[in-house]
């Protein structure tokens, strides 16, 4: 019962900012419309016991990426970003595609078969996800940080370009 | 009913923990800066109100409190509102993970939560988007870059502090802030694989400065070039909050750094003879300060005072040792003596260096900080690996 009412209201949270960020005018009301959404997710993640993924959310979505968009918005934007409108004349486009990704959805939830689980969860802390992160997915772990590292050269070379 | 209480006691602790900061971090805070810093400029501090001045932020918030609320006619007013509330409240979360010391078998700490020290960091990295928010919905230059320059500065130094967050937790293995400080039992983590300890620990230290904005770090609120940066616009309240948010958060590092390098509550662990030591060339300093007539001088009060105070704690831990109790002092006060000398290097530093460039600034995180974590962390990883 608890866990509903804390689901519903971590949704609310969540889904409330998350319709403002898409039909706000103002593209820095947006951008800060996204810090409690990323903070209701959080929650949920809570919700379901993985608290280091929680902690990562905050550090590096509502901590660095709201404020390096923020950031973005307001070193192009001639100052402010007020100037900016956001602008969107693919409603009607975009409305179709989210009902049916919402329809897909809906049916993958109802066809699965879910069992609940007869035994408790696997022990879940830091050390096991950092045992499983160097032995059996260090493959993806490693392709993942290549993929960094080009994107962090690529970013630089950019930037030399410029002078 | 079990969630009720627990609600109850979330907003019990809150209320706790907000009173011990708006009393304990804003305004003794404020009036430790504002006298330490007239001691280091050869002047007295506040001085009229209450006992040596005392009482005086009490008196400043009172009228702060009074002060009119302006809006700039073209702020954004919701996000100018809600600005300072983030700060003041990101500030608060900080020291939900912080264990104040031991009474019986509880820890004095609002939750020890297994993530403790990346909570921590996390929260701290919330007060940015508080402040950015604050800067741009002002709606003047000066805030506006104040709240830029807070940003670059804030988002670069946070990779310094999370290495620092992540070497003790490596040595540690663990996060949360309770085990950190029962795995320092033995020896100090700043001592500990020297000299790397040593290092981390001044990492840390330095990033943290710079993620507080403080002397030398303090170029999103420079006086001379911003008027006061992204807080130029508000007043009264407000104003305070942004105050107290800031206050809140150096505080917090300054605890965390004493939770993580300097053992946090527990008692240094030195033989008898050691103290007796330490008490006696207190003491000598002392008589000869009073007896050669230098404790006069306005500039070596302060000294004699702090002085006086340690070889004081050097001879009650003295006796206690020779009485043979093994904790001497309640586990609380040697969280405040570290949390409170921490404090005091901060302010000490603020008000003896000049502030660094931008470029100086930035430099400083990525050329030298950030190289110097990484290696620190591979050196000793390795080394710890070696030594099992």
């Amino acid at each position: 019962m608890g866990e509903l009412a804390a689901f519903i209201i971590l949704s609310c949270v969540t889904l409330i900012p998350a319709v403002v960020v898409v039909t706000s005018g103002n593209i820095v009301r947006s951008a800060l419309s996204l810090v409690p959404t990323f903070l209701g997710v959080t929650g949920l993640y809570i919700l379901l016991h993985a608290e280091f993924v929680a902690g990562i959310q905050i550090l590096i979505y509502a901590g660095a990426i709201t404020v390096l968009l923020l950031f973005v918005i307001m070193l192009t934007a001639g100052g402010t970003g007020t100037r900016i409108r956001q602008v969107n004349e693919q409603v009607p486009l975009g409305a179709m595609a989210a009902v049916w990704l919402g329809f897909l959805i809906l049916l993958v939830i109802f066809r699965t078969p879910w069992q609940s689980a007869a035994t408790a969860a696997p022990q879940y802390n830091i050390a096991s996800v950092g045992t499983a992160f160097l032995t059996d997915y260090v493959l993806i772990f490693e392709v993942t940080s290549l993929v960094l590292l080009v994107s962090l050269i690529g970013a630089i070379i950019i930037a030399r370009r410029e002078e | 009913m079990a969630w009720l209480t627990e609600i109850l006691k979330a907003v019990l602790l809150t209320l706790v923990l907000f009173t011990y900061l708006a009393v304990v971090t804003a305004m003794f805070g404020v009036y430790l800066e504002r006298k330490i810093s007239g001691w280091i400029q050869a002047r007295l501090g506040p001085k009229h109100v209450g006992p040596q001045g005392l009482l005086q932020t009490i008196a400043d918030t009172v009228k702060l409190l009074q002060k009119e609320h302006i809006t700039p006619r073209q702020a954004d007013v919701l996000i100018f509102n809600a600005a300072p509330i983030m700060v003041a409240v990101a500030g608060l979360l900080d020291w939900v993970v912080i264990p104040f010391g031991r009474l019986g078998d509880r820890v004095l700490v609002v939750r020890d939560i297994n993530i403790g020290v990346l909570y921590f960091s996390a929260m701290a990295s919330l007060t940015v988007i508080g402040i950015l928010a604050g800067g741009w919905a002002s709606n003047n230059k000066y805030a506006l870059l104040g709240g830029l320059r807070a940003a670059s500065q804030m988002v670069s130094y946070e990779i310094p502090l999370a290495l620092g967050i992540l070497w003790v937790a490596m040595v540690a293995g663990t996060l949360s802030t309770v085990g950190i400080v029962e795995a320092q039992r033995g020896l100090w983590f700043i001592f500990s694989v020297p000299p790397f300890g040593v290092l981390a620990a001044v990492t840390f230290l330095t990033a943290a400065t710079a993620e507080v904005n403080r002397v030398p770090f303090d170029l999103p609120e420079a006086e001379s070039e911003l008027v006061a940066g992204y807080f130029a616009e508000y007043t009264g309240m407000r104003f305070a909050l942004f105050q107290l948010g800031e206050y809140a958060e150096a505080f917090a590092m300054a605890a965390l750094a004493a939770i993580m390098f300097l053992g946090g509550w527990l008692e240094p662990n030195l033989p008898a003879w050691l103290w007796l030591t330490l008490g006696i060339a207190g003491v000598f300093v002392v008589v000869l300060l009073v007896v050669s007539g230098a404790a006069r001088e306005l500039i070596l009060q302060p000294i004699l005072i702090l002085l006086a105070l340690s070889t004081a704690l050097c001879v009650i831990m003295f006796f206690g040792v020779q009485a043979g109790r093994s904790p001497v002092l309640p586990s609380p006060v040697w969280f405040f003596t570290k949390m409170f000398a921490l404090v005091f290097f901060l302010i000490w530093m603020r008000w003896t260096y000049p502030r660094l460039r931008l470029d100086q600034l930035l430099n400083l995180s990525w050329k030298v900080l950030l190289p110097a974590g990484l290696l620190n962390l591979l050196i000793t990883g390795f080394l710890i690996t070696v030594a099992r």
